[in-house]
């Protein structure tokens, strides 16, 4: 394995160790953790995007039913925290496995009108069951607790996504140069190819999207108990689109790159809440300004540009 | 029974009449470019908006009805100008989100220009309902399925009849092909965005003495449209209108005899169960891959 691909990853540990050291105060704190949970959910959508080629338009589904399981089953049943985060994300796999069979025997932009049809359900269903989900208005979350230990302060959450986050950045770059991640890249370039060379093509599609989608319910989980709060928002289209943004924003088939994408996009609405009433506006035009002059995301461009006709 | 059947059957075409249009939208611009236009929906919302502000200031009907599908269409020429042509071949990722891009522009704009507000337009020729078997048809329904009936035979008569409609279904059946033979396959992409977007804000204006419009109507509307697209089988025409009013029938029922809180979510689990069960749609061919 290229050994340059790890140096990213200490860097990463270094400024994840002392960034709540030099952070002014807890807001940027909020702020760093709320990027740290995206840019895992983003990492494991761009395995979906930028490696294996599928777009999904859905993924806030799958926060959402993570998200609502860690409110609904302990709040209602007295379920324990990580019992009712685990439930949420095998559910979440199932419904992927579930969708993705049959779909990934077609080409082009059928498992983006699939998905886009189970989250915009899944964000109806939300806001239609109140007697569970407290409807439009949303639910409160309880506390995770961990061997009695209770999760409770920002700092405490940084350090819990911050050991996630490099966790899953290591395991990312390990699967794609595994085999596994091979193949997938061999069925992005020429599915027909990858096909001739034996790699059963629509399995590992299904395999790396439910993959996303049980690490996207772990994270709505996780950002459920965080925020403390959760709403049907949190689950809708909008929110699906800025994942997909993110990836693509970032750099498509790049780890870092999701991280960056993340970071910007969590960023970006508050930098723009100073043009009230604008944002709107703002936001779309910043996503289709990057995608005219970058249109393979920040971090692949910029790499090849510094790096002049180096193949990484 | 058969009153409300019937009642919910015009409600259902009538809807159905505009997800067709806005399916046929998705469809054209699909056929020209393989992207799928996200930014369809802001073309209805616009043609609606658009058709009450020009109300307002007192024009006549027809000049309000031209002008609100002409500011579309020149909008949708200025996307596909701005944001398409200069990453002609990028992921088709990359485009989507363009299109996202570009009809939050759109949406924004509106909010910022015209407010959160919902608009009505009065009807085209009063609100007296028709009586038929015990349900009632309003007389714009009447209109909506006029004017969408005329505009499908136009584009049967334009794709089938004429060159220029014949050198747009060439281009997409295969590009190179087409440039090959001398087609200007530019011209076609601008034509696709500009007859897309004219098709989405007529199906606006039609229906929205019916249900009236925001600023925020677009994504639904949107979606719905890319719904019965893909339903027909993404890229077919005649599966386009299909679609659309089999939308649009279905939802109407599904709200009446089932459950209307979930109203919206029936095109989607629609959607899902077709492409469970005939995955390229109702009329989509198959299709074979050259390698």
């Amino acid at each position: 394995m290229n050994k340059r691909i790890y140096y990213g990853l200490y860097g990463l540990i270094v400024i994840l160790l002392v960034l709540p050291f030099v952070v002014p105060n807890n807001f940027y704190l909020d702020l760093a953790v709320r990027m740290a949970i995206n840019a895992i959910i983003v990492i494991g959508l761009n395995l979906l995007i930028g490696f294996a080629g599928q777009i999904s338009l859905g993924h806030a589904g799958f926060l959402g039913i993570g998200a609502y399981a860690s409110a609904v089953l302990p709040m209602h049943f007295g379920w324990h925290p990580v019992t009712a985060m685990l439930t949420g994300a095998l559910a979440s796999a199932l419904l992927a496995a579930l969708v993705a069979k049959p779909i990934f025997k077609l080409k082009g932009h059928y498992l983006a009108m699939a998905t886009l049809g189970l989250g915009i359900i899944i964000n109806i269903a939300l806001r239609n069951e109140a007697q569970w989900t407290g409807g439009p208005d949303g639910m409160p979350v309880l506390p995770m607790a961990l061997f009695g230990f209770e999760i409770g302060s920002d700092r405490q959450w940084y350090w819990v996504v911050a050991a996630l986050l490099v966790l899953t950045v290591w395991g990312s770059l390990n699967l794609i140069d595994s085999p596994f991640g091979r193949a997938l890249r061999a069925l992005h370039g020429s599915e027909v190819a990858s096909q001739v060379v034996g790699v059963n093509v629509a399995r590992y599609k299904v395999s790396i999207f439910v993959l996303s989608a049980f690490s996207a319910s772990i994270m709505g989980s996780i950002s459920a108990h965080y925020i403390g709060f959760i709403s049907p928002n949190f689950a809708d289209f909008f929110h699906s689109i800025e994942l997909v943004t993110m990836v693509v924003i970032g750099g498509m088939a790049s780890v870092y790159g999701s991280i960056v994408g993340a970071v910007l996009l969590t960023a970006l609405p508050q930098a723009l809440a100073t043009f009230e009433g604008w944002e709107t506006v703002a936001f779309g035009a910043i996503l289709m300004l990057c995608m005219i002059f970058m249109p393979r995301g920040l971090v692949p461009t910029l790499a090849a540009r510094f790096s002049k006709g180096d193949d990484k | 029974m058969l009153a409300e059947f019937l009642q919910f059957l015009f409600s259902g075409i009538t809807v159905g009449a505009t997800y067709a249009l806005a399916a046929l939208g998705f469809t054209l611009i699909y056929n020209a470019s393989h992207v799928i236009n996200f930014a369809q929906g802001e073309f209805i919302m616009l043609g609606g908006m658009l058709a009450v502000l020009f109300a307002q200031m007192g024009l006549p009907l027809p000049a309000v009805l031209l002008l609100a599908v002409l500011v579309p269409a020149v909008v949708g020429v200025l996307v596909e100008k701005l944001a398409i042509e200069p990453v002609k071949g990028a992921e088709t990722v990359t485009l989507i989100i363009i299109t996202i891009g570009a009809s939050l522009v759109i949406r924004g704009l509106v909010q910022v220009w015209l407010g959160k507000n919902t608009f009505s337009l009065p009807a085209f020729s009063g609100d007296e309902p028709i009586h038929v078997l015990g349900a009632t048809l309003l007389p714009q329904s009447l209109w909506v399925l006029g004017i969408t009936a005329l505009v499908v035979v136009a584009l049967w008569y334009f794709f089938n009849r004429t060159l220029q409609g014949k050198a747009m279904l060439a281009t997409s059946v295969n590009r190179l092909a087409a440039e090959l033979v001398g087609i200007n396959t530019s011209w076609v992409l601008f034509m696709s965005f500009a007859m897309s977007a004219a098709l989405g804000a007529l199906g606006g204006i039609l229906i929205t003495p019916i249900t009236m419009t925001s600023y925020d109507v677009g994504i639904m509307l949107g979606l719905k449209g890319f719904v019965a697209a893909v339903v027909g089988g993404l890229g077919n025409g005649l599966g386009a209108v299909v679609g659309g009013l089999l939308v649009g029938i279905l939802e109407a029922m599904g709200a009446g005899y089932i459950s209307s809180a979930y109203k919206d979510a029936i095109p989607f689990v629609l959607i899902l169960l077709i492409l469970f069960f005939m995955p390229r749609g109702l009329f989509g061919g198959k299709s074979t891959d050259r390698v």
